[in-house]
């Protein structure tokens, strides 16, 4: 009943929300000074409070780049955690302006009141399996028990590769990420079905010994974790869609944290135009000129928040793979700021 | 004008007209205010997707359900699973819940002890919690399959479940299939799960402390003066308990015991914490994979709204049947 009541509680928001105050997201975020997000309940890498309580991940530093865009500082950015059944209701209701968490873009998703904006991680189903089992793959797993989170699109997957591949799965379904890591390493199951990235932060934080687990592939499916908005708002829309952008942008131009004020004065019209140096973009989206380059100075461009919550430098160590520039043989592909 | 306000009668019926109004008033701004909000944020609504394939798996099942099946059919297993936990739980919860009642009333010292011991630990704990420990101590104690436990031949309890053997007809004859040890699991035979086992344990043990209390309230309730007239009759205790007290006690047990019944089958929501997948469960999944919140909690109210009444009319109805001419 808890579940319900909470559930009841954001469909009562709706009923009571004042049509009007929906007309301007970006009107609502300046007059309340913080940018609220949508984060998941601690996944290390992409959404978790750090040990002095400020969050840190992937999914974080792309809210605190719209922080940083749209009122000028990182910091300005708020975030409400949420489970993967509330995350689309918080969304849908107004409860939060953004939605980076971890998120899979899909059509019936996406066609019930929300808008995706551009991906922000590219991820694949995966198992996390005991190394002892001696399994070397999903078609190994035949007969065996799965523990599952519910209200994620893995359980669609986890079906589809059971019936395909003949596996007969057993799946244990739990509504909590923590329940159902708990089963697994109770062995209530014998492999533990998630996002690749997600298996990677649990192998990473909360084994003793990460090298006696390994993660395989369930399909060769990739699926792209997506920032939502709500419908009805096309300038937020915009906003957030360019804020991601312009880590992208960052990385290809080979600006960074360190050289964003020296590339100030550099004589390239695109890292000109990118910083605001020549105006135009920040007019266009209805913020001031220096935008772009507050999100560099402030969060990074995308290698540099890449590797450092769930790269090289993170405890997940997750490569780069689908998640390289286009240039590099990846599937982000930034996109010209003129 | 002023005597006429001043009339009890007038001014008792003028109020319940104005809070009718704004209640009425109330609702249908609620229900107006949402259709608006969703239109304009683009949330198509109705029961349309009920039609659809779910395709997402349940863990445990009463009534065959396939992941092709639709999404109405899906709510339907999940109601079968809620409506079928609930009554090895009323079942059991009674039982266990009288017993502790006489535990608490009788002359034992220990079984007094341990009673009472039992209702204010079971009482006085959250529900979830001792869902989560029921299943952790099943999990976490018991061994692997592979290890797994037998105490009788045929007979396998692991932290997988427990495997008993089953009947089974193969070739028009009657036989026993045993468990058997696969790769991973035992296949074969008829198998609790550990998750159905934890919800059972939790619900029973909670709900028997407090139809326990209501059982003991309504034998306190009796006279002694009725047990003293039933053994001055020559009846033993155990007579005078069945055939005088009970009867008369019933009255006063069975209102209460409505809304225990009543909770008990609300309680089987929180199943889903040890991964029970009872309707709420099943309708928080759909929620989740069509977006029709509004749409998935209506329908859940529903269900538990016509649950409620219909275990209410019964119980009334009973409640009646045994209701014997008041003095």
């Amino acid at each position: 009943m808890v579940r319900a009541a909470a559930l009841t509680g954001l469909i009562a928001l709706l009923a009571i929300a004042d049509a009007a105050a929906a007309d301007s997201t970006l009107a609502t975020v300046r007059e309340r000074g913080r940018v609220v997000c949508g984060a998941s309940q601690g996944t290390v890498g992409f959404a978790i409070p750090d040990v002095n309580g400020v969050w840190q991940g992937l999914d974080v530093d792309t809210c605190r780049a719209i922080a940083a865009a749209v009122l000028g500082d990182r910091d300005k950015a708020q975030f409400v955690p949420l489970t993967g059944q509330q995350r689309l209701t918080a969304l849908q209701t107004g409860e939060i302006d953004v939605l980076p968490r971890t998120t899979t873009w899909t059509l019936l998703r996406d066609g019930n009141g929300i808008n995706f904006t551009i991906p922000n991680f590219y991820d694949y189903t995966a198992f996390l399996v005991r190394k002892a089992e001696d399994v070397r793959g999903g078609a190994d797993l035949k007969g065996a028990s799965v523990c599952i989170q519910t209200g994620s699109t893995t359980e669609i997957i986890l079906m589809d590769v059971s019936r395909t591949l003949g596996l007969e799965l057993r799946p244990v379904i739990f509504d909590s990420i923590q329940a159902t890591r708990q089963a697994f390493f109770a062995e209530r199951c014998d492999a533990l079905i998630s996002d690749a990235s997600a298996l990677a932060s649990v192998r990473a934080s909360q084994t003793k010994n990460p090298d006696a687990f390994a993660i395989y592939p369930a399909n060769d499916e990739i699926s792209a974790l997506t920032p939502a908005v709500r419908h009805g708002d096309d300038q937020w829309f915009d906003i957030v869609k360019w804020s991601f952008q312009a880590l992208l942008m960052g990385e290809q131009l080979g600006i960074t944290q360190e050289n964003v004020d020296d590339m100030l004065t550099s004589n390239d019209p695109n890292i000109q135009r990118f910083l605001g140096v020549e105006p135009g973009n920040g007019k266009a989206l209805g913020l001031d000129e220096a935008w772009a380059y507050r999100i560099i100075k402030q969060v990074g461009n995308y290698a540099e928040v890449y590797d450092r919550n769930v790269g090289k430098d993170s405890a997940l160590k997750i490569e780069r793979g689908p998640n390289h520039l286009q240039r590099n043989g990846g599937l982000m592909l930034p996109l010209p700021f003129n | 004008m002023g005597s006429f306000l001043r009339n009890a009668k007038v001014r008792s019926i003028a109020f319940q007209v104005v809070v009718l109004l704004a209640t009425v008033g109330l609702v249908v701004w609620l229900a107006l205010n949402t259709a608006t909000n969703l239109a304009a944020r683009g949330i198509a609504g109705g029961f349309d997707f009920l039609s659809r394939s779910a395709r997402f798996p349940l863990s445990q099942n009463i009534i065959p359900y396939d992941t092709t099946d639709s999404f109405a059919w899906a709510l339907f297993v999940g109601l079968g699973n809620t409506i079928y936990a609930s009554a090895w739980i009323i079942v059991a919860a009674t039982l266990l819940g009288f017993a502790v009642a006489l535990g608490r009333r009788g002359r034992n010292p220990l079984a007094r002890t341990v009673s009472t011991t039992f209702v204010e630990m079971a009482r006085n704990t959250p529900l979830v919690v001792q869902l989560l420990f029921w299943y952790a101590l099943v999990t976490l104690s018991l061994p692997h399959p592979r290890n797994a436990l037998e105490p009788l031949p045929g007979v396998y309890l692991t932290n997988r479940g427990l495997y008993l053997p089953a009947p089974s007809v193969s070739d028009g004859a009657i036989g026993v299939e045993a468990p058997v040890m696969g790769r991973f699991n035992f296949e074969g035979g008829f198998d609790l799960s550990p998750e159905f086992v934890a919800m059972l344990a939790g619900l029973v043990l909670y709900s028997a402390a407090f139809v326990a209390e209501i059982i003991r309230a309504g034998i306190d309730s009796v006279g002694v003066g009725q047990w003293e007239a039933a053994r001055a009759g020559g009846l033993t205790e155990r007579q005078a308990l069945r055939l005088i007290v009970m009867p008369q006690a019933l009255r006063v047990i069975v209102p209460p015991m409505i809304s225990q019944y009543i909770n008990i089958v609300k309680n089987t929501t929180l199943a889903l914490v040890v991964g029970y997948p009872d309707l709420a469960s099943v309708v928080a999944t759909t929620i989740n994979q069509t977006g029709q919140a509004v749409e998935g909690v209506a329908i859940l109210m529903a269900v538990f709204l016509g649950l409620s009444l219909m275990a209410s009319l019964l119980l009334n109805w009973y409640n009646r049947r045994i209701m014997e001419p008041r003095r």
